[in-house]
């Protein structure tokens, strides 16, 4: 009986050992994402780093695309798997578009991806997707899924990936509703940097970009290089 | 334990990897060629695990140039890269996934710009000036950090390669014999020996 609890223990232990030294897969890569809500406009930004564990392999990776004119969907978690579930999103965002003669909605959308993922329940792709843009009315719509596809549809913020803890700090503190485009720039911006710093999986600049009814506007900001 | 690095420049990539093939502490071979010419301007080195590399690569081979025969044009190097991380993307899901991680290099025959492409086992790819791949990795890339500079020339590119090799030497436990180094430019691939760089 004795031995069989010591047996326990060290399984125990081995286990938790190994948990700590392998990090799940959705840190595997390393990536922050968040979007905001303004006044008319909303924002997503990312970083840009791309890695396999703590060795940076590139410095440019990109996670947010534009899938529609006003439409932008950033993708965190298993590099591998944002390439793929971008490049069966856009086969299906362009399918939608010759089907029904007219460009998708971002909460038309939303569920369209929150299908894509919950489709693969029982073998997920290791992705956690934030979807931002303006619908037909100029509305800002923010949402957010976990990797299944259970949507979350906050009114002011979304954030994901590895830095996700440190951003709905750095958000917490400094969104404030009604911004106009370029506060809003310098909120998200703030808030991206700043919780990034402290994240060593994510960094190594950023890129924004605030949706209005005038357009995009798409920015590369610098951040700390280490 | 492979060594696999690539420099690009702007119209040029110089891929190296060392050309053992060894199986648990035996070195079988010492002249293994581990890239694969897949078009006159496009090259593909790989390394992992050893039945899974060469065959991977035969198949992507074979179907890059199935494609040229077809429609009588060569796959650009960016959809090259795209078509193997597809095809590396399904096996992942599929019952025994290939373990191969690999770099593709290529110059656009169009545009004559240079390309480097990483993907890695789990079919993560990236565009990017320099690449490494397994624990070579730890050791060259604080060198190609430190001294890629944009738009280098072929010999700035030759002395990277070198620092690398002697980084390599100095500080890791792996003993190479030798190392394959091959240039993809707009005339096509060459190899140079490692005493003519």
């Amino acid at each position: 009986m004795k031995l069989r609890a010591e047996l326990a223990i060290k399984c125990a232990t081995h286990e938790s050992q190994t948990e700590s030294r392998n990090h799940s897969i959705m840190q595997y890569n390393g990536s922050a994402i968040v979007a905001m809500v303004g006044k008319n406009c909303v924002a997503i930004a990312a970083d840009k780093r791309l890695g396999q564990q703590a060795l940076t392999v590139d410095m440019d990776f990109e996670k947010v695309f534009r899938m529609t004119d006003r439409t932008f969907i950033g993708l965190s978690g298993l590099a591998a798997d944002v390439k793929t579930v971008h490049d069966t999103l856009r086969m299906r965002v362009n399918l939608y578009k010759h089907r029904e003669e007219r460009v998708i909605e971002p909460k038309t959308m939303a569920h369209l991806v929150s299908h894509m993922l919950y489709e693969r329940r029982f073998g997920p792709y290791y992705i956690e997707p934030i979807i931002a843009g303006l619908d037909k009315d100029n509305k800002p719509y923010i949402c957010a899924t976990d990797l299944i596809g259970c949507l979350s549809l906050p009114e002011d913020f979304v954030v994901t990936g590895t830095a996700s803890d440190n951003l709905f700090g750095m958000c917490e503190s400094l969104w404030e509703p009604e911004l106009e485009p370029e506060d809003l720039f310098e909120t998200i911006s703030q808030a991206l940097l700043n919780a990034v710093d402290r994240d060593a999986m994510s960094g190594w600049g950023a890129v924004v970009h605030i949706i209005t009814p005038d357009g995009v506007i798409t920015r590369d900001i610098k951040g700390r290089m280490d | 334990m492979d060594a696999l690095f690539a420099i690009a420049g702007k119209d040029f990539v110089i891929s190296v990897s060392d050309t053992a093939s060894a199986r648990s502490i035996v070195r079988m071979k010492k002249n293994c060629d581990k890239t694969y010419k897949l078009s006159s301007h496009t090259l593909l080195a790989v390394c992992g695990e050893p039945g899974d590399t060469a065959n991977f690569a035969e198949y992507i081979q074979g179907n890059v140039r199935l494609y040229s025969v077809r429609n009588s044009q060569d796959l650009s190097p960016s959809e090259t890269a795209n078509f193997i991380r597809n095809e590396l993307a399904g096996s992942m899901r599929s019952r025994k996934p290939y373990n191969v991680n690999m770099l593709v290099a290529g110059v656009d025959q169009n545009t004559g710009a240079a390309s480097l492409y990483r993907i890695d086992y789990l079919a993560a790819m990236a565009k990017v000036p320099f690449a490494a791949h397994g624990y070579c990795a730890y050791f060259v890339y604080s060198v190609m950090d430190h001294e890629y500079t944009e738009g280098l020339t072929l010999e700035q590119g030759f002395d990277i390669v070198k620092n690398c090799l002697t980084a390599l030497k100095e500080r890791f436990i792996v003993d190479f014999p030798d190392f394959s180094i091959k240039v993809i430019s707009t005339n096509g691939t060459r190899e140079y020996d490692l005493a003519e760089i």
